[in-house]
């Protein structure tokens, strides 16, 4: 029965795939918007407990309502700042107050954005391009509650409880908020495609009173074995691993608890964090109790947790209603609103979380989920790799420079330069009665920043021809020159990523990574054979180098074919034009100036690889049963060669 | 500050706890990775690891915190301190420091002290985190993040037990003795493999997949979070008992016996993994040896060795990317081989 249930789901999971609905979370989407509303309010009424909100929509109205209906619920008092992308340490952390340390002439610290947010909240616009780096911080000091760093000669310690409001315009998929964040944020909204229309006002439903009357309940709501049992379970079937998400689930049953007014957690808060908290974390569908499957026609595709067949549209349309549902909480769109719906004592409470949480899987996820892939885990955003090089690295040295351009101050060497001018500047400013009481003159001109020095990092990008027969053999030895890649400690500062082309089309199999635990992982079953897309690949690799050159790293491409291309770039077949497609954008590659190196794969050096490789400018190896190391040695060598920019190069401003 | 998560109180993580038992009773060790996945209380434990440790005495004035019982003075202050009468000393908390990621060198290693530079014009050396960290644990959450020229100060002195500092016309040394304790998750970048090797053991930590404990953890958490006070209290006898362990564990590991047999077990089982260098069998046996300490055995025998064993060696196997075995696999799979399942 609860296998019937999760096809009804599921279905109608599948039929609100239209543009608009695909994105919410909910069954439909003013439910979606509910949701957020509740979200809202219960991180409202216990905002460090919760973490913050992840808010994965793009700058526009429906955002804004939600950030100002949110904001409407916290006292007017609270400390809300924005987090801007490209901020330093100094503004993040705190750190020397240049200004206030020249005229004191004693070291003065300056609080940084975590500690002046106390007690209030943290705005991150654009959190999906936040750097790992940066989102370490931000976790660590969520973690303690307490900001804690050494800078500038100065320990910076402070309170630092706040809610981290996460504003991730991700639009790619593989765009996400750094999962350290994502991790300790009970609330994962999609506001994407909601309709203008469905975006009703909060204030008829929760009241500031009424959060600020919770939050004093909070602490006396009491501890429930079952609710917390419950959660777990769901948390188990669902695949989320972390035993923080069942954690801040059960917080979120409490905070839901006292904003009813209540000191006892009851069903119907439970079902909220379910669906709320353990539903956008789910990575697999549960394993349903009897693996009897429903007779339904399509159920054959659905039934097994992880069937290979994409969820089809078109005959789910009907199915809502159909089968019989069993009591929990099926009303379609009704079972959105907790708060109204009596709990069914006849269902045991894990199956109706499960349920809950079935129910609220983002369309998308649903999907991934039941392709057996699972959600994807997410990189750190790239922002941070461009100011690396400005303050991160080696010290080289000082040179004359503004610290206020992000560059670091060199106290010392200010310092140094300023001690020969003492004796002539006071005598200068002796009669100016303001400058009396100071006891280092440091004039503009003084200033010096460090010079740091930071080795250009890497991204060696193999593009490979997975059609044909020899493809799985190419790709064993791609696969293996990459894992040598990366396991080489030399190295070890440069990414690697797997573009295939095959069939119509290039898919990218690994995102540049360094990580050989993800690369193993991503690279464990490959597919081969079709078509011989070339100039797709080439393309495709083209966009991704570009997307590497953004994040400040060099690209690299290495592309494993016969050059022999029969898929045009628009998907049709014919020799001729594959051939005149492939060229042209190997000529576009040439324009862009990306080093590359060609492996010939055929049997004989054969003339179209070769042809090829002259047209984009690229290094030619003909290398027919190049093995992993043989491989790893080619690229190595070009890494080693001229094409490759200076090592180091000294950023500072 | 809260007081810490009573280290007691950690539910499950077995190995962990372990490991951290054992770099308490034998520093030596050298330190201890913690890879796994995330919300496993990797930090947690750390924290409650400082709060669990007996205090150590100390000479009074010296910003290393040196052992009033050294022969010989190892840093300026105790030289300075030391001449003449004995020093007095008092008993101080073992320190874990946090390496944040972010810190600055300068906050790391020490630098000249800008106040007493600005204000009277006098060179002064300001110690930093890694003096702080004498004699005690440093802790890096994140390792894998850590810039790389941290990292490469981090090997350094962890491999010397000495800082040396020749920065802004200072010239100063001293000791930096530290169980360096680093956690992080492989996904986000691989460990260079120097760094690698300064960690005695390493540990995988996995999210529990029972309910019950997975529930259990909940609810402490929750009985701590509403009163830490009430919940330290409540696991009071249990961290007594603990803390009794190590100390009365230290106190026997001069007098636990590592017999030719257990040596040729270690050697056997090095031999088997192809592990690099003598510093895994060095670390295998220190560990086993630590343990039984713990156990209150009278010599490493096998038990303790095969206990050990994944810690002590699994980040030490050479690696060969073109096999797809997990380390711990192969450890486990050695040891079954030479100890029997």
């Amino acid at each position: 029965m609860a296998a019937a249930n999760r096809e009804s789901r599921d279905s109608r999971a599948d039929h609100a795939a239209s543009p608009v609905e695909a994105a919410v979370p909910g069954p439909t989407p003013d439910a979606g918007w509910a949701d957020a509303l509740l979200a809202a309010a219960l991180i409202a009424v216990d905002p460090v407990g919760l973490g913050g909100v992840a808010l994965r929509a793009r700058a526009g109205p429906v955002r804004d309502r939600w950030l100002a209906e949110w904001r409407a619920l916290l006292p007017a008092d609270t400390p809300v700042r924005r987090l801007p992308l490209h901020i330093g340490d100094d503004r993040l952390l705190g750190g020397l107050d240049l200004a206030a340390t020249l005229r004191s002439g004693r070291p003065v610290a300056q609080s940084g954005l975590l500690t002046q947010c106390d007690g209030g909240a943290l705005v991150v616009a654009m959190a999906e391009r936040l750097g790992a780096g940066q989102a370490a911080r931000l976790a660590a000091a969520m973690d303690r509650g307490e900001l804690q760093a050494e800078r500038e000669g100065l320990p910076l310690q402070g309170p630092a409880c706040w809610a981290l409001i996460a504003l991730d315009e991700g639009d790619a998929d593989d765009e996400h908020l750094p999962a350290v964040l994502g991790e300790r944020m009970a609330f994962a909204l999609r506001l994407d495609g909601l309709p203008w229309r469905a975006v009703e006002p909060l204030a008829s439903t929760v009241s500031a009173q009424e959060v600020m009357r919770a939050r004093a309940r909070l602490g006396e709501v009491a501890f429930d074995g079952a609710t917390v049992e419950g959660l777990c379970g769901v948390a188990l079937a669902l695949g989320v691993h972390s035993s923080r998400a069942a954690w801040l689930a059960w917080r979120a049953a409490r905070a839901a608890a006292a904003l009813r007014g209540s000191r006892t957690v009851d069903a119907d808060d439970a079902v909220l964090a379910a669906r709320l908290v353990l539903a956008p974390r789910a990575t697999q569908l549960p394993v349903p109790p009897e693996p009897k499957p429903e007779p339904e026609p399509e159920s054959e595709s659905e039934a097994a947790p992880a069937p290979p067949e994409p969820p089809e549209p078109a005959t789910s349309e009907a199915q809502p209603e159909d089968p019989a549902p069993p009591p929990p909480a099926d009303e379609t769109p009704a079972d959105a609103d907790p708060d109204r719906e009596p709990p069914q004592p006849a269902a045991p409470l894990d199956e109706m979380l499960i349920e809950a949480a079935l129910a609220a899987i983002p369309a998308g996820l649903l999907a991934a989920l039941k392709l057996g892939q699972g959600a994807r885990s997410s990189q750190a955003g790239r922002a941070d790799a461009w100011s690396a090089a400005a303050r991160g690295g080696r010290p080289v040295g000082s040179r004359r420079g503004d610290p206020r351009s992000g560059a670091r101050l060199s106290l010392v060497d200010t310092l140094r330069a300023a001690a020969p001018w003492q004796a002539l500047r006071r005598a200068q400013r002796g009669a100016e009665p303001t400058a009396a009481g100071r006891r280092i003159e440091v004039q503009a001109d003084d200033f010096r920043v460090a010079r740091c020095r930071q080795r250009r990092s890497t991204t060696t990008l193999f593009v490979i021809d997975a059609s044909g027969s020899s493809a799985l053999h190419r790709l064993a030895e791609a696969k293996g020159a990459v894992n040598l890649l990366l396991a080489d400690c030399y190295v070890r500062r440069d990414s690697v990523a797997v573009l295939a082309f095959r069939g119509r089309r290039a898919e990218l199999l690994l995102p540049p990574t360094r990580s050989l635990v993800r690369a193993k992982r991503s690279l464990a079953a490959l597919p081969g054979g079709g078509g011989t897309p070339l100039a797709a690949g080439i393309e495709a690799a083209l966009a991704l180098a570009a997307q590497v050159q953004r994040a400040g790293a060099t690209p690299l491409l290495v592309f494993l074919t016969d050059g022999r291309a029969n898929v045009a770039l628009d998907g049709s077949g014919g020799r001729a034009q594959a051939d005149s497609d492939a060229l042209r954008a190997a000529r576009r590659l040439r324009g862009a100036g990306l080093a590359s190196l060609l492996i010939d794969t055929s049997p004989q050096p054969a003339a179209a690889a070769q042809r090829l490789a002259a047209a984009m400018a690229a290094r030619y190896s003909a290398l027919p049963h190049a093995g992993a190391r043989a491989l790893s040695q080619a690229v190595r060598s070009l890494q080693a060669g001229p094409a490759r920019p200076a090592a180091a190069r000294s950023g500072g401003g | 500050m809260a007081p810490a998560f009573p280290f007691a109180a950690i539910v499950g993580q077995d190995e962990m706890k372990l490991a951290m038992l054992i770099a308490a009773v034998e520093p030596a060790i050298g330190g201890v990775l913690v890879f796994g996945d995330r919300g496993t209380g990797k930090s947690t434990a750390v924290r409650a690891l400082a709060a669990l440790l007996p205090p150590m005495k100390a000479v009074v004035g010296c910003r290393y915190g040196c052992d009033p019982d050294d022969a010989q003075p190892r840093c300026e202050d105790c030289a300075r301190l030391k001449t003449g009468s004995r020093p007095r000393s008092h008993a101080v908390p073992v320190p874990v420091v946090d390496l944040p990621l972010g810190a600055t060198e300068d906050r790391v290693v020490g630098a000249l002290d800008l106040e007493r530079a600005l204000t009277q014009g006098i060179k002064a050396f300001e110690p930093g985190l890694l003096a702080r960290a004498n004699r005690g644990f440093l802790y890096v959450d994140e390792v894998n993040l850590l810039e790389d020229h941290l990292v490469d100060l981090l090997i350094d002195v962890a491999a010397s037990g000495e800082n040396v500092v020749e920065r802004e016309g200072l010239s100063v040394r001293h000791p930096a003795r530290f169980v360096l304790v680093g956690s992080g998750n492989p996904e986000e970048g691989e460990l260079r493999p120097q760094l690698l090797d300064r960690f005695g053991l390493a540990v995988e930590v996995r999210t529990p997949g029972e309910i019950a404990q997975r529930v259990e953890v909940i609810k402490r958490r929750d009985a701590y979070e509403r009163d830490p006070l009430a919940f330290r209290e409540q696991w009071a006898a249990d961290e007594e008992r603990l803390r009794r362990r190590i100390v009365g564990a230290r106190k026997r590991l001069p007098a636990v016996e590592v017999g030719d047999a257990a040596l040729t077990r270690a050697a056997e089982l090095c031999l088997a993994l192809g592990t690099d260098g003598l510093r895994g069998e060095l670390t295998l046996i220190r560990a086993a040896r630590a343990l039984a300490a713990l156990d209150g055995a009278a010599g490493v025998g096998d038990a303790q060795l095969r206990r050990v064993a994944g810690p002590a060696l699994r980040h030490r196997l050479r690696r060969d990317p073109l096999d797809e075995t997990d380390a711990s696999a192969r450890v486990e799979r050695a040891a079954v081989e030479l100890f029997g399942a």
